[in-house]
């Protein structure tokens, strides 16, 4: 009965947790007394629990080295998380490390006070930027070229003794393309458009959002209300009708369906953005200096983008951030859907819906099931980098301390 | 153990984290005080009073820390205490009294069910004798209506009335030690006096020992039994209230005290039939349908000061707000040199708008944060007077020497690497790039210490005789009044009530609101409030003098 050892491991832990504070209040260590004794229960148990999963998590990472073929196969996936994670916390820190000591003095500081997770973000950041923009370079294979005579072969590591094929490191697809060629040219489509589709986005929300906000009255309620009417639509279900009209006129009109898409993403997301802007503008405008400029005479240009713009940036950056992520999202589930970026362009969207079958070959060939999770982790990794830089960012400029 | 101190801290250090660095706010302060007696802690603001307040509970705010010294209340160390007996004494023996009651009653609970909150979870009285006694202890505090009002929520009682209640909490387990942290600063004259006298009467009937934390002299003098001086986490002196107010021993204490001697000589009286630089005529004005001004006139001659006074809500921005258009009145017109203005800003020519300017209360909020001071300075040369380049440069630096402040060392700074006084002066430079005529001083000095205060009012003063300006200077402090204004303008409720010279609005007879007004303004003379409210009748403060009315 498997559930009668669950019991009496919580039992145990009870225990652990309550002689690890009785034994912590009898120890005179003369800083930790007070939190010993001032230490609710669950706190303690916290520490106990906190402990129980790491020693399971090293339990399980060496599991995934077992020589029994079959259990490193149930590990496989965690173990090579635990490493990803150890090897990226270790480039983390190198990369700060560098930081602070390498540059000017402002960004030295900067480097200083970062948090591990952001100088993660940054450098994962930096290096989809320099995948994406020298793409071309980097990549070995054209996104679009079938190698001939190359059958498909899915096995990255390229270690011919597991069945890879050692001129391509993480393998290629069913039709024959090299994955790390199309992989390398995904953050260049992907990432390329939908930071250009954030940009238009912001460029749409921003600007309505302040005019709103700065002149008020009936222009607000108009554009509030609108915004209220597209909001009120699922914005993927909006997205998906959209693009299915847009692909047919596409073609008539002879314009690329993508140029469709980032303007229909930019649109539905620029609602949000709108939110933002007119409530962060709103909380600018009532302030002193802001009549102070209007009693001078000042024009709406010059209280726009020199008295209100300046003083939302913090915010506006930290929605840029946010924004990005689900624009980047939403293409990727529009490719995956087919409607997104068209083939044969290479899109991480689509590389996960094509290689998507293999997933089932996880239980008793993890290698095989990591294709698909390649671009799937690319997509994964940006957003979180993402999210911390802009956590990052929303804690320096709300001045919160630790 | 009557003769053994309530509070005992001895060579107190603490310290403040900014910047990653651990910075003094407390430099080893001792501080002792007795049951029953009333300590007033005074000093500037960044002095580190309320940090050494907090301190004599055991407790300190976040990125705070004791790093020496010990903090003992009656007999135990508060310092060393467990989290379980320091429970046992704060809200119970030890009780505090925030600044801003507004912002410390939750406003999702009525006022009684924070009241009793205290005793039931002490365990001091069940919850119907907790609510009696606070029926009992608003009497005491003489609020309006003791049986009902706790049953209101906190936005439906005023300002006065909620730092009351807020005393009444403090008081509801009848603590040993309360800590007032400036309960009256954000109140007006006449409320301030309420709550003193009643602070006074509760802590004199339960025999509570009180620490009373103000930057006001004069409301320390009516409160305190003794009076500690802090200057920047020192402490300068600490005297019996008598003698520190008759003799001081140390040159900061006696500049405290001589704050309130500046006053302008008087001017000659206008001439009759000279044309006002700006005339306020019969004006009526509203919030959307709500009336808040009825009929307000009044002249403001070339090179004079008009001061405006009156209570919060009396009316006295609202003007301002019409003078300078954003709020357009019902009827009547302001004329600026014999000229009518337009109602709204936005019709007004640029010459005309140029000719009004505006200083602020806040100085935070008056300028903006992401501007250099000298591209705040600059925008109105360059606005108005086209300056470009090294003229525009020149100018700047002009006015920057005008308010005192070195150019070379404050152009290219930001609002927030200033503090409260120099920013003030920067709000003054920014109104004087204009060139205007006529200045609106909309409480400038209120959010100010008083040196600092006295400061600008110098400068304010020194500018006018310069440059022959016209100040409206709105204010409910009566003594900056004394300090600089040659006209005054007494308003309540949107009506002006009483306008006249200085000279003759200072010396009775006067209207029965401008006595009450007057009379209310704190002096350092300990028995004042004793006196004031012999001479008002003490069950009826405030009220007898409206009623006369």
């Amino acid at each position: 009965m498997m559930w009668y050892w669950y019991l009496a491991v919580l039992v145990g832990m009870c225990g652990l947790a309550w002689l690890f504070r009785w034994k912590g209040q009898q120890m005179d260590w003369s800083e930790f007394n007070n939190k010993f004794r001032d230490m609710p229960y669950s706190v303690a148990f916290g520490y106990v629990l906190g402990l129980a999963i790491l020693l399971w998590l090293y339990w399980a990472y060496f599991q995934g080295h077992s020589l029994h073929q079959e259990t490193a196969n149930k590990f496989f996936f965690l173990r090579i998380a635990i490493e990803g994670f150890i090897i990226f916390a270790i480039a983390a820190w190198v990369f700060r490390l560098f930081g602070r000591n390498v540059g000017t003095a402002g960004t030295k500081k900067l480097f200083r006070s970062m948090p591990l997770t952001a100088s993660f973000g940054i450098l994962t950041i930096l290096i989809y930027a320099i995948f994406a923009i020298f793409a071309g370079a980097i990549a070995p294979y054209g996104q679009e070229s079938i190698i001939p005579g190359v059958a498909a072969n899915i096995i990255p590591g390229g270690d011919p003794e597991l069945g890879g094929n050692p001129d391509f490191p993480l393998g290629t697809d069913q039709i024959g393309r090299d994955i790390l060629s199309r992989l390398i040219y995904g953050a260049q489509n992907t990432v390329g458009i939908a930071f250009a589709t954030t940009v238009l986005a912001f460029l749409l929300g921003g600007t309505f959002g302040f005019l709103a906000a700065t002149l008020g009255g009936w222009l607000d309620q108009l554009l509030s209300r609108a915004v209220d009417v597209l909001m009120a639509i699922p914005s993927l279900i909006f997205a998906l009708l959209l693009m299915t009209i847009a692909s047919v006129w596409a073609p008539q009109l002879g314009i690329p369906l993508t140029v469709f898409m980032v303007v229909i993403i930019a649109v539905i997301d620029s609602t949000r953005v709108y939110r933002l802007a007119r409530a962060v503008g709103q909380n600018i405008v009532v302030m002193d200096y802001i009549e102070a400029a209007k009693l001078r005479g000042e024009g709406l240009g010059y209280l726009v983008f020199k008295e209100i713009l300046p003083n939302a940036t913090a915010p506006l950056l930290a929605e840029f951030g946010l924004r990005f992520c689900f624009v980047f999202l939403t293409i990727a589930a529009l490719s995956f859907l087919g409607v997104g970026i068209q083939p044969p362009l290479a899109d991480w969207g689509t590389m996960v819906r094509d290689l998507g079958g293999f997933v089932n070959f996880a239980q008793f060939a993890p290698m095989a099931a990591t294709a698909p999770l390649l671009a799937a982790g690319a997509i994964a990794l940006l957003t979180v980098a993402v999210n911390f830089v802009v956590d990052w960012m929303l804690q320096k400029s709300s001045g919160l301390k630790e | 153990m009557s003769e053994e101190p309530l509070v005992k801290m001895r060579d107190v250090w603490l310290e403040g984290r900014s910047d990653e660095t651990w910075n003094p706010i407390i430099n080893g302060v001792d501080l002792t005080l007795a049951k029953g007696e009333v300590l007033g802690l005074i000093g500037e603001s960044g002095a580190g009073k309320s940090t050494l307040g907090l301190a004599a509970m055991g407790y300190t705010r976040d990125g705070v820390r004791i790093s020496k010294g010990s903090v003992e209340f009656d007999g135990i160390d508060l310092l060393t205490a467990s989290a379980a007996v320091k429970r046992e004494l704060l809200g119970k023996r030890i009780a505090y009294v925030a600044q801003s009651a507004a912002a410390s009653f939750n406003p999702a609970h009525q006022l009684m069910d924070q009241h009793v909150e205290g005793p039931v979870q002490h365990g001091v009285m069940g919850r119907g004798e907790s609510e009696e006694d606070g029926m009992e202890l608003y009497r005491k505090l003489r609020l309006p209506n003791p049986d009902e009002i706790g049953f209101r929520y906190p936005h439906q009682v005023s300002g006065g009335q909620l730092q009351r209640c807020m005393t009444a909490m403090a008081m509801s387990c009848r603590p040993d030690l309360i800590i007032f942290d400036e309960p009256t600063t954000a109140l007006d004259v006449t409320t301030q006096i309420e709550v003193l006298a009643s602070i006074r009467d509760i802590v004199e009937q339960f025999n509570t020992a009180a620490i009373y934390i103000t930057h006001d002299l004069a409301v320390v003098a009516q409160m305190a039994d003794r009076i500690k001086v802090l200057l920047k986490g020192d402490e300068v002196e600490t005297a019996d209230t008598r003698t520190m107010l008759s003799a001081p021993t140390q040159e900061y204490t006696k500049s405290l005290w001589a704050v309130r001697s500046f006053e302008r000589p008087l001017k000659p009286a206008v001439q009759t039939g000279s044309t006002p630089v700006i005339s306020v005529q019969n004006v009526d004005a509203s919030y959307g349908t709500v009336p808040v001004l009825y009929d307000v006139s009044f002249d403001l001659h070339a090179g004079r000061t008009v001061a405006v006074v009156g209570e919060s809500g009396s009316g006295k921005s609202t003007t301002a707000r019409c003078i300078t258009g954003l709020l357009p009145p019902k009827a009547g017109q302001i004329m600026l040199d014999g000229q009518a203005l337009p109602a709204d800003y936005r019709k007004r020519s640029k010459d005309q708008l140029r000719q009004v300017q505006m200083i602020y209360q806040m100085a935070d909020t008056a300028l903006n944060p992401r501007m250099s001071i000298g591209q705040i300075i600059a925008r109105p040369v360059e606005f108005y007077l086209g300056l470009k380049g090294a003229e525009k440069r020149r100018r700047v630096d002009a006015l920057l020497e005008q308010i005192e402040l070195e150019p070379s060392q404050y152009y290219h700074r930001l609002p927030s690497e200033l503090s409260g006084g120099q920013k003030q002066r920067i709000g003054i430079a920014r109104a004087l790039a204009a060139e205007p005529k006529f200045i609106i001083c909309d409480e400038v000095t209120s959010a100010l210490d008083q040196l600092v205060a006295e400061g600008i009012l110098r400068l304010l003063a020194r500018l006018q005789d310069e440059l022959s300006l016209t100040y409206m200077f709105i204010t409910h402090d009566l003594a900056t009044v004394k300090a600089i204004a040659d006209e005054v303008v007494v308003m309540k409720d949107g009506r002006v009530v009483e306008q006249g010279p200085k000279q003759e609005m200072f010396t009775p007879p006067h209207h029965a609101y401008t006595d009450l007004l007057l009379s209310s303004v704190p002096e350092m003379d300990p028995d004042w409030l004793t006196n004031l409210l012999t001479e008002r009748g003490v069950d009826n403060i405030g009220d007898a003098a409206v009623d006369k009315m």
